[in-house]
């Protein structure tokens, strides 16, 4: 098994578990597909660095999978235990349609990433599309979903292409940069956690369209 | 020689399906009666029902016409020409350069369309229903199997099957892409739905609301009944023999193979589709009838894998080379 084998296979997987993302609407399976997501953003760096045979980004592979495979998705569930009814039911766009939308936006992601691959057609670069279509994605998830929660995952999906993006187009990532980026996402996770919950107990539920007044 | 050899291995592949089938169908049943706790009528049972339905006199409703009268056929001589043309035991058909992927699927939709203009025709109100249902249903099916067998045959550079299948049975490791699996991935929803499987048709049912192809059949009795369900059979046959041997196609007889790499091939599609039937079975019993409503999301989702398995393939097929 080649390494451009495991990085074909992680970027087909990061972009599959984005389809099963927003085809689902159990919010129990969004955060264990989400999981998913994180072992093959994982992937392409451990991948990359067996590879190149680089330490530094072998470590950061290992850190970003741990992270995304296993600390986001437990913060997540933990958030998920107390919601009473745990599924998206009335998204803004109906499944159907948001499919579709999500094809698209895969044509949308490959037409504009045509440029870096040109500028240097690796395996690495010509994954890119893919990381781009899961971060256009992820922004459509982020606009159509009610629930609050559902948002989150939409972000972390956000959040999880522009990892990938990062690691497929650069020669490595710096540690402490990426290091950085993973504590902010990890800060935004949690500050929503606690809005979600402080929305529970105030409204009983988290759907975002409720919150129409501003009160002191 | 290949040509006469080629000719006989589709002899021979054309009747183990039309024995094979409804001992398939059996199987399947036999599958889920002992998964739900139940004895089972045996894996000759279809056979035995279809024994008995054409020892029966023929009867044809008041007031249908002919189209009523030669869906069956119609529906049964589609599935069998479309299984001269599948590589099920042998890739080295003669009839493998008239048609490719596209006009299986083609013939397959003829035999729908007979099926559901039957089901107009009695014009009783289940009929009506189900034809409409059934065609709602096959032109959402229609475009992500389109889209996978593009997936599948961009690899191979051509949408021949007998090409598709002998690209990846020479070259196992470089046929393992995530393109594969995509498109794997839409041919079993697609296998699915064309199949009238759960969760998108019950073929065990005979509730009016839930009823897909039952309702279309349900004017039908004797020999004609027989024929129906003779034909449903070999298509599920097929289409499970199709997604076998696209993914994973190995044991299958080449052009040059003798008898005995024909043998092999019949063993080996045979284990292959009691498998995957075997599996198909064993997850219908933990799954319920789809909302006829929600149907269309998992189509459009399978659709949106066939289309990210052609957009994938298109960058791999760059990276290979």
């Amino acid at each position: 098994m080649s390494y451009v084998t495991v990085l074909d296979f992680a970027a087909g997987g990061l972009l599959l578990c984005s389809v099963l993302l927003v085809w689902r609407r159990d919010l129990t399976a969004m955060v264990r597909w989400l999981s998913a997501q994180g072992v093959a953003v994982g992937a392409i760096p451990v991948s990359l660095a067996l590879h190149r045979d680089d330490r530094a980004l072998l470590a950061v592979g290992i850190g970003v999978l741990v992270f995304r495979a296993v600390v986001l998705p437990r913060v997540l569930a933990r958030v998920l235990r107390g919601e009473p009814e745990p599924r998206e039911a009335q998204p803004l766009v109906n499944t159907s349609a948001s499919l579709l939308a999500v094809a698209v936006l895969t044509l949308l992601a490959d037409a504009v990433s045509q440029p870096i691959v040109r500028l240097d057609p690796t395996p690495a670069t010509q994954a890119v599309p893919l990381a781009v279509a899961v971060v256009l994605t992820g922004v459509f998830m982020l606009v159509t979903r009610r629930r609050a929660l559902s948002q989150v995952v939409g972000f972390v999906m956000l959040d999880n292409g522009i990892a990938a993006a990062a690691f497929l187009t650069t020669a490595g990532v710096p540690l402490i940069v990426e290091f950085g980026a993973s504590i902010d996402v990890l800060l935004a996770v949690l500050v929503l956690q606690i809005l979600t919950a402080r929305m529970r107990v105030k409204f009983g539920g988290t759907d975002v369209d409720e919150l129409r007044e501003l009160r002191d | 020689m290949t040509a006469v050899m080629g000719a006989a291995g589709v002899v021979v592949q054309v009747a183990a399906i039309a024995t094979g089938a409804p001992v398939l169908v059996g199987v399947m049943r036999q599958v889920r009666a002992r998964l739900e706790g139940r004895r089972g009528p045996g894996i000759a049972q279809p056979w035995r029902e279809m024994r008995k339905l054409f020892g029966k006199e023929s009867i044809r409703p008041e007031g249908t016409t002919l189209v009523f009268a030669l869906a069956p056929a119609v529906l049964a001589g589609s599935a069998l020409v479309a299984s001269t043309l599948i590589p099920v035991a042998t890739t080295g058909s003669p009839l493998d350069s008239v048609g490719d992927l596209f006009a299986v699927i083609g013939l397959l939709l003829l035999g729908s369309v007979a099926l559901a203009l039957a089901g107009l025709d009695t014009g009783t109100a289940f009929g009506g229903m189900g034809a409409s249902r059934a065609m709602t249903i096959g032109a959402l099916v229609e475009p992500s199997a389109l889209l996978a067998v593009f997936a599948v045959s961009i690899p191979a550079h051509s949408s021949n099957l007998g090409a598709i299948v002998t690209a990846v049975a020479s070259h196992p490791a470089r046929s393992a892409t995530p393109a594969a699996a995509l498109a794997c991935a839409a041919m079993a929803i697609v296998v699915i739905a064309e199949s009238g499987r759960l969760p998108v048709d019950n073929p065990a049912t005979h509730l009016e609301v839930t009823m897909v192809h039952e309702a279309m059949t349900l004017e039908y009795a004797g020999p004609q009944l027989g024929l129906l369900e003779w034909a449903a059979s070999i298509r599920l046959t097929l289409l499970l023999a199709l997604l076998a041997n696209l993914f994973l196609p190995f044991g299958i007889a080449t052009a040059h193979a003798g008898l005995a790499g024909l043998g092999l091939g019949l063993v080996a599609i045979a284990a292959k589709v009691v498998v995957l039937a075997s599996l198909l079975a064993g997850a219908e019993v933990f799954l319920a009838k789809l909302r006829l409503f929600r149907v269309p999301e998992l189509l459009a989702g399978s659709f949106l894998i066939g289309l990210l398995a052609v957009v994938v393939s298109s960058f791999l097929t760059a990276t290979t080379k």
